[in-house]
C-alpha cells in the first residue's frame, strides 16, 4: 500500500468531491455550554439542503386527488370565508381596499409562515432516522422545511396576480420591497420553529402546543382586519407580533396601502433577528443530544 | 504523522440508565422543578454520601486507537460492548461525553442501508436523495449513477416508486448507493447482513475492494468469518472498554473463547430485561446433552437446544426458530418447529397458545456436528412472519470429539459439520491386460 503525502488525496472520487486538496481534520470532543452557530459547516451541506426541500415539494401532494391544487385552495376559500363574514357581515373596514384582495394579500404570507413552522417544529422528529443514523449540520431539517413552503407560497401567488388584475390594482415601485417581506415571513417562521423543533426533541407536549398556537396567533395577525383598529399610541408594539409587520409590509409592497407603520415595521424586524439568534444558539446548543434524545 | 487517519484518546460516552435518553414530556419536567426542594433536603445525606451517577452507564469507557490510513480494522464483541456507539462517535451523529478524535481525511459512514429512502417516490429519484444524505455531492451521483442502478439490478423499475419494490429490490438499490459511497475513512456497522445469500457475497466483494484499494474501513460485523477476511487487525471490545487489539486471528478466538461464559444456560429471572417485546419475553435457552445442563457437549450425543419464553398475548400463534452459528459467525443451518420442516409432529404448533410459559426444544442428532465452539441465536414468531423474540448469540457451546470417530484417523476434519453418513464400497470388476496398456500410456 503507498502512502501518498498528506495534502493529496488518493482517488477521483474523492478529489473531484472536495474542493479544497488538503485532508480535512475533524475534531471531535464534547462540547460544553454555547456552541457557535458554524454556518459555514452548514454552506457545505447546501446540497443536501436543496434534496431535502425537494424531496418535501415532490411527496407533499402524492396520493392526493386534487394535487397542488390545495395550494391555492387554502387561501382562497379562506379568504372567501372572511370576506363573507369579516368583509361582509361584520363590515371590517379595510383601509380602502376590496375586501377579498385586502385579506388575501394577508393570507398569502400567513399560509406560508403557519405552514413553515408547523413542518419544521415537527422536522426533526419526523426525520429521526436521519438523525441517528447520519451526521449532516442539523439546521439543514428546520430550514429544508420551512423552505419547502415556498412553491406552495409561488402557486398560490399567481391567483394574487390574477385577482390584482381583475380588481384593476397597478403596484407601485414598492413591490421591489416585496423580497424582503417574504424574506422577513420566512425568518419568523425559522426563528419560532428552531426554538419549537429543538424543543420537540425533548418535550413532546410541542406537538399538541402548535394548533393552538397558530390559531391564536392567526387572530392576533391583522388578515380579518387592519392593524389601523389599533390606537395609534399602541400601535407601535403591534410590532412585536413580527407577522403584523410582515402582512403589513405585504400591503403596502403589493397594493401600495397599509395599517402598518415603519416604527411597527422596526419593532417586527428587530423581535424577529432576537428570536432567529437565539433560536439558533438554543437550537445548537441542543443538537449534541439529539440523536440521543429523539 | 501524516499516515494517522484517526486517532482515538480516552473516548467515553455515558447514557442514562435504558440505552436510550427517554424523552421527557413537560409534565415530567415541572412534577420534576416542584419536587426538587423536597427531593434536595431528603436527599441532602445521602448526597454527600455517594455522587448521584447511578442512573448511568458508561457505553464506551475511556477508548484510545490508533488507525493508519489503508488500515482495514475490525470491531467485534458483545451485543452492548460499544461497538455501535464507538462508530456512532466517530462519525459525529452523537458527541463523547469525554475524551477527542481526531480524524485525518474525508469520513463517510454506513451505519444502515436506506437512510431516508422515501417510499413514495421513485428508484431514480431516491438514489439521488439517498446519495445526498450519505454526503455525495450531484455531480459524483451522476457520474456513478449507471454503475449504481447495474449493481442493483433494478434498470426496469427505475422510474417505480419504491413502495412498490420487494424488501429484496429494496435492499439491494439501497446498498448499491451505499456501495459508490468513496470516501477516504469508512465506517460500516453491520450492514452486510441484509439480502439473500448471493447479494450478501456481491456486498463482501465490494467492501474487499474498498478495502484492498487503500481506503481506511473501520467495520463492525457479528459475521466474524467476512470480518476475519476483510480485516487484517481487530478490536475487541467487552463492557465499552477495549479488551484487545490485535491481528484478527487470534483477537476473534480469544472473543470466541470468552464468550462462552454461561455454563450450557441463560436464565432472565426478571422479565423486563429479557429479549422480547410486550406480548412476549424469553425466559431462558439451554443447552441439554447426556442428560445435563452443558456447554461442552460430546460429539456422539444428542444436542438439545431449549427455548423458553413467556407469552402474555392469549390466542397468539407462535412458532420457535433457532439458529447455529459456526465460530465465525457463519451461519450452520436454520431449523423451526413448523410442521413441514418437522421431523416429528409438535403439539403446539398451529394452535393458539394460552398464555404462559412455554419451552420448545429442538434436537439436533449425535454425530452430526463438527469438533468446536457453535453459537445459537433463538427466535420466536408469531404468525409464522413476525419477529417477536430474537436473541443473537444468546448461548454458544463446545462439541468435543471424545475419540469415537478418531480410532482410525487422527488428523483435522474440516467442515462445519461432521455427520456420520453411509460408505459403500463395492467390487466392480477386474484389471485386464487393456487397462495395464492405457495406464502406460
Amino acid at each position: 500500500m503507498t502512502q501518498l503525502p498528506e495534502g493529496m488525496t488518493n482517488s477521483q472520487g474523492a478529489s473531484s468531491v472536495s474542493p479544497q486538496s488538503a485532508k480535512p481534520v475533524i475534531l471531535i470532543r464534547p462540547s460544553r455550554g454555547w456552541v457557535p452557530f458554524n454556518l459555514r459547516d452548514l454552506w457545505e451541506y447546501r446540497e443536501l439542503l436543496y434534496f431535502l426541500v425537494w424531496r418535501d415539494v415532490k411527496v407533499r401532494y402524492k396520493q392526493t386527488a386534487l394535487g397542488a391544487a390545495w395550494a391555492i385552495l387554502q387561501p382562497f376559500l379562506t379568504m372567501i370565508v372572511f370576506s363573507i363574514f369579516f368583509g361582509r357581515l361584520a363590515g371590517v373596514p379595510s383601509d380602502g381596499i376590496p375586501y377579498p384582495i385586502f385579506t388575501y394579500t394577508a393570507l398569502l404570507p400567513w399560509q406560508l409562515f403557519s405552514h413553515a413552522l408547523i413542518e419544521s417544529s415537527t422536522s426533526l422528529v419526523t426525520n429521526e432516522r436521519l438523525i441517528t443514523k447520519v451526521y449532516f449540520p442539523r439546521l439543514v431539517i428546520p430550514i429544508s422545511a420551512v423552505l419547502a413552503g415556498l412553491v406552495d407560497f409561488g402557486v398560490a401567488f399567481v391567483v394574487l396576480v390574477a385577482m390584482m388584475f381583475f380588481f384593476g390594482i397597478i403596484p407601485t415601485a414598492a413591490i421591489l420591497t416585496l423580497p424582503f417581506f417574504i424574506l422577513l415571513a420566512i425568518a419568523t417562521a425559522l426563528a419560532v420553529g428552531l426554538w419549537l423543533s429543538a424543543l420537540n426533541v425533548q418535550y413532546r407536549d410541542v406537538r399538541y402546543i402548535i394548533p393552538f398556537l397558530t390559531q391564536f396567533w392567526l387572530f392576533a395577525t391583522p388578515i380579518a382586519y387592519s392593524s389601523s383598529l389599533v390606537p395609534e399610541p399602541w400601535r407601535v408594539w403591534y410590532g412585536l407580533n413580527p407577522m403584523a409587520g410582515v402582512v403589513e409590509g405585504f400591503r403596502w409592497a403589493l397594493l401600495g396601502k397599509t395599517g402598518g407603520t415603519a416604527s411597527l415595521l422596526l419593532v417586527s424586524i428587530l423581535i424577529v433577528g432576537v428570536l432567529l439568534v437565539s433560536g439558533l444558539a438554543y437550537f445548537r446548543r441542543m443538537e449534541r443530544t439529539f440523536a440521543d434524545v429523539v | 504523522m501524516s499516515d494517522i487517519a484517526i486517532r482515538v484518546e480516552g473516548l467515553s460516552k455515558q447514557y442514562r440508565l435504558g440505552s436510550h435518553e427517554r424523552y421527557k414530556t413537560l409534565r415530567d419536567t415541572w412534577t420534576d422543578a416542584m419536587t426538587a426542594p423536597f427531593r434536595a433536603v431528603a436527599n441532602w445525606r445521602s448526597r454527600l454520601d455517594s455522587p448521584p451517577s447511578n442512573d448511568f452507564i458508561w457505553a464506551l469507557k475511556d477508548i484510545s486507537l490508533e488507525i493508519k490510513h489503508g488500515e482495514a480494522v475490525g470491531i467485534i464483541g458483545r451485543n452492548g460492548a460499544g461497538k455501535s456507539t464507538l462508530l456512532k462517535i466517530l462519525s459525529r451523529i452523537t458527541e463523547p461525553t469525554e475524551g477527542y478524535a481526531e480524524i485525518h481525511g474525508r469520513i463517510g459512514s454506513l451505519l444502515e442501508v436506506g437512510t431516508g429512502f422515501h417510499p413514495e417516490l421513485t428508484g431514480r429519484e431516491n438514489i439521488y436523495l439517498n446519495g445526498a444524505i450519505l454526503g455525495m455531492k450531484r455531480a459524483e451521483i451522476d457520474c456513478k449513477f449507471d454503475e449504481i442502478v447495474a449493481f442493483a439490478e433494478i434498470e426496469k423499475f427505475l422510474d417505480t416508486s419504491v413502495k412498490h419494490y420487494s424488501s429484496g429490490m429494496h435492499v439491494r438499490l439501497a446498498f448499491a448507493v451505499a456501495a459508490h459511497l468513496e470516501p477516504e475513512i469508512l465506517l460500516v456497522d453491520e450492514v452486510l447482513s441484509v439480502g439473500d445469500a448471493v447479494f450478501q457475497k456481491k456486498c463482501l466483494g465490494k467492501m474487499e475492494d474498498v478495502a484492498s484499494e487503500g481506503r481506511t474501513v473501520l467495520f463492525v460485523s457479528h459475521n466474524l468469518g467476512a470480518l476475519a477476511n476483510l480485516c487484517p487487525r481487530a478490536v475487541l471490545l467487552v463492557q465499552g472498554k477495549k479488551w484487545r487489539d490485535g491481528a484478527s486471528d487470534s483477537v476473534i478466538s480469544e472473543y470466541v473463547a470468552m464468550s462462552s461464559p454461561y455454563h450450557g444456560e441463560i436464565v432472565w429471572d426478571a422479565p423486563a430485561t429479557a429479549p422480547g417485546n410486550e406480548k412476549m419475553r424469553l425466559h431462558a435457552v439451554r443447552i441439554v446433552s447426556g442428560g445435563q445442563t452443558t456447554a461442552e457437549v460430546d460429539i456422539q450425543q444428542d444436542v438439545h437446544i431449549e427455548v423458553e419464553f413467556w407469552n402474555y398475548k392469549p390466542g397468539a400463534m407462535i412458532n420457535t426458530s433457532i439458529h447455529l452459528l459456526d465460530k465465525m459467525g457463519t451461519p450452520v443451518l436454520a431449523s423451526s418447529n413448523a410442521r413441514s420442516a418437522n421431523l416429528i409432529e409438535d403439539p403446539w404448533f398451529g394452535k393458539p397458545y394460552s398464555a404462559g410459559l412455554y419451552r420448545a426444544v429442538c434436537t439436533l442428532p449425535g454425530n452430526f456436528l463438527n469438533e468446536g465452539p457453535y453459537g445459537v441465536n433463538a427466535i420466536v414468531l408469531t404468525d409464522i412472519t413476525n419477529i417477536e423474540i430474537s436473541a443473537r448469540e444468546v448461548l454458544s457451546f463446545t462439541v468435543h470429539d471424545t475419540g469415537a470417530m478418531r480410532k482410525e484417523y487422527q488428523g483435522i476434519w474440516i467442515g462445519v459439520v461432521r455427520p456420520k453418513l453411509a460408505w459403500q464400497t463395492e467390487y466392480l470388476r477386474s484389471v485386464t491386460t487393456i487397462d495395464r496398456e492405457e495406464k502406460n500410456l
